[in-house]
């Protein structure tokens, strides 16, 4: 006869359809991992439209790059790798069995994740005061501004840039700010909604009744992807142009 | 599931998160050095390692069931075949960037 894959558990609820709790768990995750598949070709083809202006013109999108705030960038990376970390051990307590101290660690995690939007609103408003925000009131020559372009720059391939202003192109450098927000709003807006989660399970671990597991799970996974969206667009926003 | 793994994750959690912090600063440092085309590969590269950190550490990835890798394997192979995809159109029919675009 044929075995069940799955040992019949017979201690938590499960839905008839599943062999047993671990099956169900098992296909919840499952589910997630999917959704999150889904995701980094959502955010895909927006990484594509990068690759092609950096392949396209890679001195206008340096020479843009130098303009975001480096530091401010590098601390909204160190607040997201932190709050991954923070995140998995508070997902840790809660299967441990102390939901309480698992709800302190989300609502931590949900603080820090506020943090990076308040220094990323900071951002945004330093690159629109610059004048930089795509648009009718985009001003070209703080792109080409002096402490920007620097004699002898060397372009992504290896070519010497003549960084004459003539050469960096007001239309391509406009469509590099574009992406600057595009992106960074699209991630900002998934972040917001790992903050609600995040708050919403910490709220739901405290009561008495407690929250599936799946739930805890999957909230962590939703966070790293996240988190694992920012440390491919930090790079290639931010790092650019810094040589 | 290796049964020593449950023992200390802890430790593998904090290795981790310090291993993260540690490839930003190198991140950050090797972005200032003047490298030419390989400034972009290497920061890249540097990412990816990152990537797969929190893949398989903070998500469970290399402890979990394998349908799990494979998803998200396919998903960053998709992700492969369309930027692969696009830039072969436009390289293999020679097409160099006119204007606006220019290097």
């Amino acid at each position: 006869m044929l075995k069940p894959k799955y040992s019949r558990a017979m201690h938590s609820p499960y839905e008839k359809h599943f062999e047993s709790a671990e099956q169900q768990r098992d296909t919840a995750v499952f589910g997630m991992w999917i959704f999150l598949g889904t995701e980094v070709l959502f955010f895909g083809g927006l990484f594509m439209a990068y690759t092609f202006l950096r392949w396209a013109s890679p001195v206008t999108v340096e020479v843009g790059s130098r303009h975001l705030e480096l530091p401010l960038g590098c601390i909204n990376t160190a607040i997201l790798l932190t709050s991954s970390f923070i995140l998995t051990m508070g997902i840790q307590f809660s299967e441990n069995g102390r939901p309480r101290l698992a709800a302190s660690l989300l609502a931590v995690t949900a603080v820090m994740g506020i943090a990076f939007l308040c220094i990323k609103g900071t951002e945004y408003l330093h690159v629109i005061h610059e004048g930089l925000l795509p648009g009718p009131a985009f001003r070209i020559d703080r792109v080409m501004s002096p402490d920007s372009l620097r004699a002898g720059m060397i372009g992504a391939l290896g070519q010497k840039a003549n960084l004459e202003p003539q050469n960096v192109v007001p239309t391509v450098a406009e469509l590099f700010f574009w992406l600057y927000f595009v992106m960074t709003g699209l991630h900002a807006l998934h972040l917001l909604i790992g903050i609600v989660l995040c708050l919403v399970i910490a709220v739901l671990l405290r009561r008495p009744g407690g929250v599936s597991r799946n739930a805890v799970h999957n909230t962590g996974l939703y966070w790293h992807f996240v988190d694992l969206v920012w440390i491919f667009l930090f790079p290639l926003l931010y790092l650019a142009g810094h040589w | 599931m290796n049964s020593s793994d449950r023992q200390s994750p802890w430790v593998n959690y904090v290795k981790t998160w310090l291993l993260l912090l540690g490839l930003l600063a190198v991140n950050i440092a090797v972005a200032h050095l003047r490298l030419g085309g390989w400034n972009f590969f290497i920061t890249l590269a540097i990412a990816i390692i990152q990537a797969v950190l929190i893949l398989l550490v903070f998500m469970h990835l290399h402890q979990g069931k394998n349908e799990n890798l494979v998803v998200a394997c396919a998903a960053y192979l998709w992700l492969g075949i369309l930027i692969v995809g696009t830039l072969h159109d436009y390289l293999s029919r020679n097409w160099v960037p006119g204007p606006p675009f220019t290097r």
